[in-house]
């Protein structure tokens, strides 16, 4: 484009930006052929998958309200799951993320500590954290609780933390000036900081814990979707679709008690 | 006025009395009240202790005895995940426009909405055991679950982006006489592309992620290795498998994390 004598013929990219695009798109296109001639996928099943799907959902209509008591009943256990559980991480990522910002952790070692938790925390998806604790506390909502727990903390914690490494440090140095106690260096110059960040997080993982608190039950871990899982298991497909149908609504309502909450509070 | 107190107290954050001690009376009485109800067994959680106990000694050392098997459902896994996210962004770029309030009529914006909120509101989970049982088990399910995952994500996500245009590039195209499609290529494409990139990317990474739980319900990958361990009460090679996952998933963060900087 810097050659005058090229300017009646405009072209967007230089001939090397060109190549490396055209190379980048050839090996996305090498890595999905590959993907796709050694997958282990019956062909057969694919092809016959259509034709499946439009078999099962032709069952689930229409829906069966037959259960709807008990299933409002089990949604109202998988609200309590999702609240409860995001209120105590809440209050357990506090330490964690002060421990594991860098400008308040009091030490080396206290700031390892705080990040092993948290990326311990965040890489076990909540699934797995309910395998392991229906397995020590036995099926049931305490399990579920526990598991959305421990994820939640290290998603919290490291939103928290990154909040905490941001602020301004002026007014901390302000009352260090003055002789406050640590603690009230906390309580009036970091608090009022993190304060938006903090209802900001915690409202958007209540959301997220809504959604995952729907699929606990698949492991026996309270909630929805034990009833769920229980419907699937005896082919019973109209109310499947009931099923499905209500946690939508119950996801759109969270979405708008949260999207309400947002607006009041920030 | 002349009696200013020589002491300051934090004004409190909801300024209304009654208010603010009623909700706290509310949040309390509904954490009591819900705790209290809940169907806690003491005894079942001290004999749960001993069973931890035996699946956590059973897990050490982690065993990679069977590592071919690991390495397997690894590779499936991220076949999934590949192929999930192109057919999911194949998929979320149509969704994507039809859901963007500047460029579809009423209609078909509520249409691609609605497409969005059923992608997003289903834990991928439950779509995977709804496709399993239409599809069948296997790593066929896995990329169709992941799919509408992806779809969830990207094209909401691409859909806020292409609403945030700047619009003088379509009107300029539409006053030169241009047809909708090529205003489509033209004006819109070059605005979101970078978007668009970096979103397939954070896909990528989020499906293998993901395709790690749903192989738990059938649909294949690292995920359905896992399940038969622990089924199995092969603790020890559940532990080699999950240590495996959380070092995936930190190195494809990472990767991600550097390509989208790199994007940007």
């Amino acid at each position: 484009m810097n050659n005058p004598a090229a300017l009646d013929h405009w072209s967007r990219f230089t001939p090397k930006q060109r190549i490396k695009r055209y190379a980048v798109l050839l090996a996305t296109l090498l890595v999905v052929a590959w993907a796709l001639q050694s997958i282990d996928v019956i062909w057969e099943w694919v092809w016959d998958s259509p034709a499946q799907m439009a078999d099962l959902f032709g069952r689930m209509v229409p829906p069966d309200p037959q259960n709807l008591p008990s299933i409002l009943q089990a949604m109202w256990e998988t609200v309590n799951i999702a609240t409860i559980a995001t209120l105590f991480a809440v209050i357990l990522s506090l330490p964690v993320a002060y421990i594991a910002a860098r400008n308040t952790t009091p030490n080396v070692v206290t700031l390892w500590i705080g990040r092993f938790i948290l990326v311990s925390s965040r890489s076990v998806n909540t699934i797995i954290w309910a395998l392991l604790f229906v397995a020590i506390f036995g099926p049931g909502i305490i399990a579920g609780i526990v598991a959305i727990m421990f994820r939640s903390i290290g998603f919290m914690g490291k939103l928290l933390g990154e909040a905490i490494e941001e602020i301004d440090t002026r007014p901390v140095e302000a009352l260090q000036a003055s002789g406050a106690t640590r603690f009230k260096v906390v309580l009036y110059a970091i608090v009022p900081q993190v304060m938006p960040t903090f209802f900001a997080v915690s409202i958007l993982r209540w959301d997220i814990n809504l959604r995952e608190s729907t699929v606990l039950g698949l492991v026996g871990a309270g909630g929805i979707g034990i009833i769920l899982q229980g419907a699937i298991d005896t082919f019973n497909w109209p109310e499947v679709s009931t099923i499905l149908l209500a946690i939508l609504a119950f996801v759109i309502l969270g979405e708008v008690v949260s999207m309400y909450l947002r607006k009041r509070i920030l | 006025m002349s009696d200013f107190p020589d002491t300051w107290r934090k004004p409190p954050f909801i300024r209304n009395t009654l208010l603010r001690r009623g909700l706290w009376l509310a949040i309390l009485a509904y954490v009591v009240f819900t705790m209290a109800t809940l169907p806690i067994d003491w005894e079942r959680v001290s004999a749960g202790m001993g069973r931890a106990a035996r699946i956590f000694s059973g897990a050490f050392p982690p065993s990679f005895a069977r590592a071919d098997l690991l390495i397997d459902g690894f590779m499936e896994s991220l076949k999934i995940a590949l192929l999930a996210t192109v057919a999911g962004v194949a998929l979320s770029i149509p969704i994507a426009f039809c859901a963007a309030r500047n460029i579809a009529p009423r209609p078909v914006y509520y249409l691609g909405r609605a497409t969005i909120i059923i992608a997003r509101s289903f834990h991928p989970v439950i779509v995977a055991i709804i496709f399993v049982k239409a599809v069948g088990f296997g790593p066929f399910a896995g990329v169709l679950t992941l799919t509408v995952y992806s779809i969830g994500f990207v094209a909401k996500l691409l859909a806020e982006r292409i609403e945030e245009i700047d619009f003088g590039q379509v009107e300029a195209m539409r006053s030169a006489g241009a047809p909708f499609f090529s205003t489509l290529i033209y004006a819109i494409a070059p605005q979101i592309l970078a978007r668009q990139v970096g979103l397939s990317i954070y896909q990528l990474d989020s499906n293998l992620r993901a395709s790690a739980v749903v192989g738990l319900v059938g649909a294949g990958g690292i995920g359905a290795t896992l399940a038969n361990a622990f089924g199995r009460y092969d603790y020890d090679f559940a532990l080699a498998i999950t240590m495996v996952i959380v070092g995936v998933i930190l190195v494809s963060e990472a990767v991600s994390g550097i390509i989208r900087e790199k994007l940007a």
